[in-house]
């Protein structure tokens, strides 16, 4: 019924494998000690099973379902991304344009005008966003405000969308179909930071930047770099139209830009000291929490792909 | 009063939740404060209409029709009509009479009912809606209806960034997530003065939590 690629069922289904080791270990852990608290671990985790639930389920729905979905993300973001940073009471009025900027950019992706794609968020929403502005006649402020609005709108609709680019370029690897790219982008993401992580607290010693995320080590940094420039390699092929050695490319390109796009919204929350965006998800805290990397990785992955083979 | 509860639930459940789940988005912070019976009061600030039914929207549905605000009977009743049914059957309000006619036993008569079948008030100290996200001078309302009922459980509600989504005099509604802390139960004191203090000191305590901004 839903014919979906075989390379693209094996990855489901061997994220899902993953997710179930994940939940016994962390069953056994709390059955060996049953005296430390795993509330957090324990939410993280439930959170992870309907993340993986929701998205594996629009992918299999289909294009068109996936890519409303995508444009669901980037309103809930855009709204998450408005609601902590400073913006002036006027600038509600346009704060409503920018939020109508989404259906939009949804659109041109589901009808794959890529033209229109590429342009409308840089070059229109950019152009029109000051110009409702000067409409409300408030001038104090008014850089700031243009500021925060542009790289919001940038940020949470223009850098997400491309995830659902993807959905729509042609086929190339009939076995992993549209789904694989994406697949293979969500999965190598969240695999950097897992694996940045574990490197960091087997390894890490030296500090990349203390002031922005004191955990962060040089350690962790090229641990996460290898690991997930080695597995890139051998799932690329798989899942993508990419070879082996542009898999290796395209893996050392997540793990670098997964960092950065980490450490900028952790910059972000800094300067407004907050620890978390929001609580949508429980144990992770708000949707920017969980995309900060994607919100990188996704345009960068889709422009090395795009420009490789399209 | 089936029909009338019916209506309630298919109005949050249908229209209300949809609308504060997806187009504003909650940030809950001290959720375990909140209580799940009455009789208690739930005191918050109040910037915009969206305020009540934030409120109303933490309790599951089963429990909408014991979620009572206290609402100015000039403002919802007085030109009858959509609006006071609105009040009335969809969102339960008790009304209350700004006028400064009525004494203080038949102003508070319907608070007094809603507490006796256990039911939880919703209570705007500060009267209005004020200026989006700026306290207002504090009433003593609720210090009056606690003394006739000790019983009552006081709980402070810091509401935030819902003066932004839908500020007073505007009809155009603009997506934010706000902030909901629910602090701990204030004790109630000899006199009002004090009293009031301790609801201001809780907001101002609270507001500490909120992680969403607007001020420039």
């Amino acid at each position: 019924m839903f014919n979906i690629p075989s390379q693209a069922s094996y990855a489901m289904l061997a994220v899902l494998g993953l997710l179930v080791i994940a939940s016994g270990i962390l069953v056994a852990l709390q059955w060996r000690r049953p005296n430390t608290d795993y509330t957090e671990l324990r939410q993280r985790t439930l959170s992870w099973w309907w993340m993986i639930a929701i998205i594996f389920s629009v992918l299999i729905l289909g294009q068109n379902i996936a890519i409303i979905f995508f444009g669901f993300l980037s309103f809930l973001a855009l709204k998450e991304f408005l609601s902590i940073v400073p913006t002036r009471h006027c600038d509600r009025r346009v704060i409503f344009w920018a939020y109508l900027s989404i259906p939009l950019q949804y659109y041109w992706v589901s009808m794959g005008w890529y033209g229109m794609f590429i342009i409308f968020i840089p070059v229109y929403i950019f152009l029109l966003l000051p110009m409702r502005m000067v409409l409300l006649g408030e001038v104090k402020g008014f850089i700031h405000s243009a500021g925060i609005l542009h790289w919001a709108t940038m940020l949470t609709v223009f850098c997400i969308s491309h995830i659902a680019y993807l959905l729509v370029l042609p086929v190339q690897n009939p076995a992993a179909g549209f789904i694989g790219p994406v697949l293979f982008l969500l999965f190598m993401t969240q695999f950097n930071d897992v694996c940045q992580y574990f490197w960091g607290k087997l390894l890490g010693k030296r500090k990349i930047i203390p002031k922005v995320s004191p955990n962060k080590t040089w350690e962790g940094f090229i641990g996460g770099l290898l690991t997930v420039t080695l597995c890139s390699a051998l799932l690329a092929p798989l899942l993508t139209p990419l070879s082996i050695g542009e898999g290796m490319i395209a893996g050392a390109l997540i793990s670098a830009s997964g960092f950065i796009g980490d450490v900028v919204i952790s910059s972000v929350k800094r300067d407004l000291e907050i620890k978390d965006c929001g609580n949508l998800i429980p144990g992770h805290g708000g949707i920017l929490d969980r995309m900060d990397s994607l919100i990188y990785t996704a345009p960068l992955f889709f422009h090395f792909l795009y420009y490789s083979h399209y | 009063m089936l029909i009338n509860r019916i209506i309630k639930i298919l109005f949050f459940a249908l229209l209300v939740k949809p609308v504060v789940l997806i187009l504003l988005g909650l940030n809950v912070r001290g959720r375990p404060n909140l209580p799940d019976k009455g009789p208690a009061i739930l005191v918050a600030n109040h910037n915009s209409h969206l305020d009540t039914l934030v409120l109303m929207s933490l309790y599951p549905l089963s429990q909408i029709h014991r979620i009572r605000p206290v609402a100015a009977a000039d403002y919802f009743l007085q030109k009858g009509g959509f609006l006071a049914w609105l009040a009335l059957t969809c969102i339960g309000i008790i009304p209350m009479d700004r006028s400064g006619s009525a004494d203080r036993d038949s102003l508070f008569k319907g608070c007094h009912e809603a507490l006796d079948n256990d039911q939880i008030l919703i209570l705007f100290p500060e009267g209005s809606r004020g200026q989006p996200e700026q306290m207002s001078k504090i009433k003593k309302g609720v210090f009056y209806v606690l003394k006739e009922r000790p019983d009552t459980k006081v709980i402070p509600v810091m509401l935030h960034g819902l003066g932004r989504a839908l500020p007073r005099n505007e009809a155009l509604f603009v997506p934010f997530n706000c902030d909901v802390i629910i602090g701990e139960e204030i004790p109630m004191t000899e006199k009002s003065p004090a009293f009031v203090a301790a609801i201001a000191a809780a907001f101002e305590q609270l507001s500490e939590y909120c992680i969403t901004q607007n001020q420039l």
